[in-house]
């Protein structure tokens, strides 16, 4: 111990270090660049996992969206080919029947699935949009980014209250700019609607884009004519909830309720978020273990690097070891410099590439941070991490250091000396 | 100071070996100026490499101080080596990265003294063979007889009891040879034991005593008949 701290020793390896400036320089280069790797790539990859959350976090991510379509196969007397309905009992029944099922949001919409869109007037402007009923609760499936106003809520459900929720773009078509939408009036269809909010698009491009009006879904049910027809739900698990199971469940309530045989696959549509995200984090899972391969890996070449550039500085300085054993330096010494000296090296190559690394990452996030369509928010290496590393480095860098040191002191002194 | 008894060294050579001490034996009494002549190949650099501890013998014993040398490990054998030995070497072998003064200095390192004790005492050292003003110099900046100087002090700073010179003037002119001879007799004349390897009849006779080796045997061992200098 007292070897480590003793100015002198590290006399002798600065003396050594610039004795030969350009395969030190080499050496921490390959080190460096190594740990540059790791840190880079894990950063990255906890970065875009970052991303990812971020972009869900606004969202109930164990949720189904489900949709009637038609039969595939004849059931009791029903012939195949018929045209099914969902009804708002079955939002209802499903909630009732399926215990893992936090909420159902039933949804009703005219412009998307071929149908016409709204026509929307505002003074002289004319425009149409689409145009969905929704309940309070789809704000808990994916938040809305309401930049102004309010969303809407029960008392506007019971009362059938003529308001709606637009998206920013039709604020800047229907609107001057300076002019503020929220409490303004826009005709919808011949009837006109307060307006209570606006909002902005939302992280993800599986919603709605900024172009649709939302309004209560009983007022869109009364406009409409629409009886307790629903146009399809957004149903959200349980977080621990076993999704795929959730959606088998939610299809067999269904097929009972519409007399639709348990074999027909057809009858009933659905998206599964809960599945698609479990196997995007799988992915992002799979490129962390494979981050960690390579940098592990890199950081691995790096130490080799020092010890064979140490081994052929040993056989270098083969005639100088002789030389200072001769003049009383014991094994001991010998082999604690070497040693010493690749370990200052791995860990002044350690310190710089967590440096680099950081730096990268951080410009990195500077660049895409806020970026919504780029998954790549924080990217960061946990403190313990990178300790950890520069432990391995300097473990390894001792380990190594130690295959040329014990070489220069295994020759004997009148052997080294005689070398040229 | 040094005594040897029958001492056998041989080196493998492929599938046989080659003899090259056959049974020496050698008294130096402290404060002797010996020089070993031989041509090449008579053994004589192998006895000083044994008698300096780089080697080690096959047969025989071997004292140096009065201590028996066997079954010598290297670190112990760096101690001795850095306590009682002081070499000078043919071709210098100062470290070449490093100035004068960190070259004097460098024995005192591994003998465990510090910094400030060194700088001093290896710049007293490197007054004393005249090189003083060439302390910060780099060994390239030195000519081949300030360089061996240079070696002398180094094998001087750590007061050792003896000091192993080979070849010492082998690679210097005429000139130097002599200036660095006449150091070599100052520094016996201090009290130290001097014990020179040369191949050259006038430097062997400028010491007190000759031992001429031949194929690995003593053939002779003679006092030098001082004549007045001329």
């Amino acid at each position: 111990m007292k070897f480590i701290f003793d100015s002198d020793s590290w006399q002798e390896i600065f003396g050594s270090i610039k004795k030969s400036k350009l395969r030190t320089a080499i050496t921490v280069i390959g080190v460096l660049w190594g740990i540059f790797l790791f840190i880079t790539l894990l950063g990255s990859a906890r970065g875009m996992e970052n991303g990812f959350e971020k972009n869900f976090r606004n969202m109930a991510t164990n949720s189904i969206f489900l949709w009637a379509q038609r039969t595939s196969m004849p059931n009791k007397g029903f012939q195949r080919g018929r045209r099914l309905q969902l009804k708002e009992q079955d939002a209802l029944a499903i909630q009732r029947e399926v215990p893992e099922i936090a909420f159902v949001a039933p949804r009703n919409v005219s412009g998307v699935f071929g149908d016409a869109p709204a026509r929307v007037k505002r003074k002289t402007n004319s425009k149409t949009y689409k145009l969905f009923g929704d309940y309070p609760i789809l704000d808990n499936v994916n938040k809305v980014k309401l930049f102004n106003g309010r969303f809407i809520n029960n008392t506007d459900i019971q009362e059938e209250k003529k308001v709606c929720v637009i998206g920013e773009q039709i604020v800047d078509e229907l609107f001057e700019k300076g002019e503020e939408p929220v409490g303004d009036y826009l005709e919808i269809n011949g009837s006109f609607f307060q307006i209570i909010g606006t909002y902005k698009q939302s992280s993800t491009n599986w919603f709605e884009a900024d172009d649709s009006i939302l309004i209560p879904f009983s007022t869109y049910r009364k406009i409409y004519n629409m009886a307790d027809n629903i146009g399809w739900m957004v149903i959200a698990a349980d977080d621990d909830a076993d999704i795929v199971k959730v959606e088998k469940d939610v299809k067999t309530v269904l097929q009972r309720r519409h007399n639709v045989s348990f074999e027909d696959e057809r009858a009933f549509g659905s998206a599964n978020f809960g599945e698609m995200i479990s196997r995007i984090k799988g992915f992002v899972t799979g490129l962390k273990f494979l981050t960690w391969f390579v940098g592990i890996s890199t950081l691995i070449a790096g130490v080799i690097a020092i010890g064979s550039i140490l081994l052929i500085t040993v056989k270098e300085r083969t005639k100088e070891i002789g030389i200072r054993r001769a003049l009383g330096a014991t094994p001991r010494k010998i082999k604690g410099q070497i040693v010493l000296e690749s370990v200052f090296l791995t860990l002044i190559a350690g310190i710089l590439g967590i440096i680099f690394g950081g730096l990268v990452l951080w410009g990195l996030n500077n660049a895409f941070g806020d970026n919504d369509n780029f998954p790549f928010v924080n990217p960061t290496v946990n403190i313990p991490i990178a300790i950890g590393a520069v432990f391995a480095l300097v473990t390894f860098g001792t380990l190594i250091g130690m295959i040329p040191a014990q070489r220069a002191v295994s020759i004997r002194p009148i052997e080294a000396l005689r070398e040229e | 100071m040094i005594e040897i008894k029958n001492l056998h060294k041989s080196y493998p050579m492929g599938k046989e070996s080659l003899h090259v001490l056959k049974g020496l034996d050698l008294l130096i009494k402290e404060g002797e100026f010996v020089s070993i002549m031989g041509s090449s190949g008579s053994g004589k650099s192998t006895l000083l490499n044994i008698v300096g501890l780089l080697d080690i013998h096959d047969e025989g014993e071997y004292y140096l101080n009065n201590e028996l040398i066997q079954n010598l490990n290297e670190k112990k054998a760096a101690v001795l080596r850095n306590k009682f030995l002081g070499f000078v070497f043919q071709s210098f072998n100062l470290i070449t990265y490093k100035t004068a003064l960190e070259n004097v200095a460098m024995p005192l390192y591994y003998k465990g003294v510090s910094r400030k004790e060194r700088q001093v005492t290896a710049l007293e050292y490197l007054e004393k063979v005249g090189l003083k003003e060439w302390a910060n110099h780099l060994p390239s900046e030195l000519s081949g007889g300030q360089k061996q100087r240079v070696a002398i002090a180094r094998a001087l700073v750590t007061k050792p009891k003896v000091i192993l010179a080979d070849e010492p003037t082998g690679a210097l002119d005429s000139t130097t040879s002599h200036s660095v001879m006449e150091m070599l007799k100052e520094i016996n004349a201090e009290g130290m034991t001097v014990f020179v390897i040369t191949h050259e009849e006038d430097i062997a006779e400028q010491t007190d005593r000759i031992v001429r080796l031949k194929d690995g045997v003593i053939i002779s061992d003679e006092l030098v008949k001082k004549t007045v200098n001329a």
